[in-house]
């Protein structure tokens, strides 16, 4: 089913044009793309979030903290923050967009989004961040 | 939007064009219903990273903010939702591995397309027993 056949209808467009590649909206498939990229770093991110979860459960404070601030987990977890809270914004802005149609309520939506996902990152990569920096303390 | 832009008949009402019908009209199909289940997830997870959020503050915080969220997670109603979180987790990652299959434009035969939709089901239930039967029995 894959079409690799080349494009050899006549059109209108420009080379400059068509090299760009950003079609009629300017914005080209680059946020359709980085969603993609995000989708599959998130994949393996995940599952050690998962695991990471599943070794925290149920330990007391000072073990939890001490499995945090490990470079590695600590790495994992930052990682899959930053790729979780970016794919999420591209995948609710979707939803919005499909949805939302009132155009004022559209942008705020939009907006709003953009300011959970930020808060969520930032809250949790600070969190990360003091958890390991105390343990060195 | 004002009306008058809106295209009319000579007897001056509105030119009622056919519309296509939408989506309750249509037989339900693993494909459908899997595409469905992948938005409703992905929201649902989009929500739940305000736990993870609300964790790792606690964590950061001290010993005195994280032994109740750590105490509510290993309650009965903490690991209902954790157990809850898990699948959709792991159901929107199936779901979303598929969709980068039919990105490339593989699987997309009728029969392949439904037998993968139904595995992203079966799989991610699969999975998350899986997942807290290590995590509870064998650790």
């Amino acid at each position: 089913m894959v079409d690799n056949r080349p494009d050899i209808r006549p059109s209108i467009r420009t080379a400059r044009a068509r090299v760009s590649g950003l079609g009629a909206a300017h914005h080209g498939t680059r946020e359709w793309w980085l969603h993609r990229v995000t989708a599959v770093s998130n994949v393996p991110l995940v599952l050690a979030f998962v695991v990471i979860v599943a070794l925290m459960a149920g330990r007391p404070y000072p073990e939890a903290a001490a499995l945090v601030s490990h470079p590695l987990v600590a790495i994992l977890l930052i990682l899959g923050v930053l790729s979780v809270t970016n794919h999420m914004r591209m995948g609710l802005q979707i939803v919005i967009e499909d949805y939302v149609h009132d155009k004022g309520l559209k942008i705020a939506a939009v907006i709003a989004n953009t300011f959970y996902c930020v808060v969520v990152a930032v809250a949790c990569l600070y969190a990360i961040v003091r958890v390991s920096l105390r343990a060195l303390a | 939007m004002a009306d008058t832009a809106r295209p009319q008949n000579p007897a001056g009402r509105p030119v009622v064009r056919p519309l296509s019908p939408h989506l309750q009209i249509y037989r339900w199909t693993w494909t459908m219903a899997m595409s469905v289940a992948h938005r409703i997830t992905g929201v649902a997870l989009y929500g739940g990273t305000a736990l993870l959020a609300l964790w790792l503050v606690a964590l950061a915080a001290g010993p005195g903010a994280y032994g109740p969220v750590a105490w509510f997670f290993g309650s009965l109603l903490g690991r209902l939702i954790l157990f809850v979180y898990t699948w959709i987790l792991l159901h929107h990652m199936l779901g979303g591995i598929r969709h980068l299959v039919w990105d490339f434009g593989h699987g997309m035969e009728p029969g392949t397309r439904i037998a993968m939709a139904r595995y992203t089901l079966i799989g991610s239930a699969a999975l998350t027993v899986l997942i807290w039967f290590v995590a509870l029995v064998a650790r």
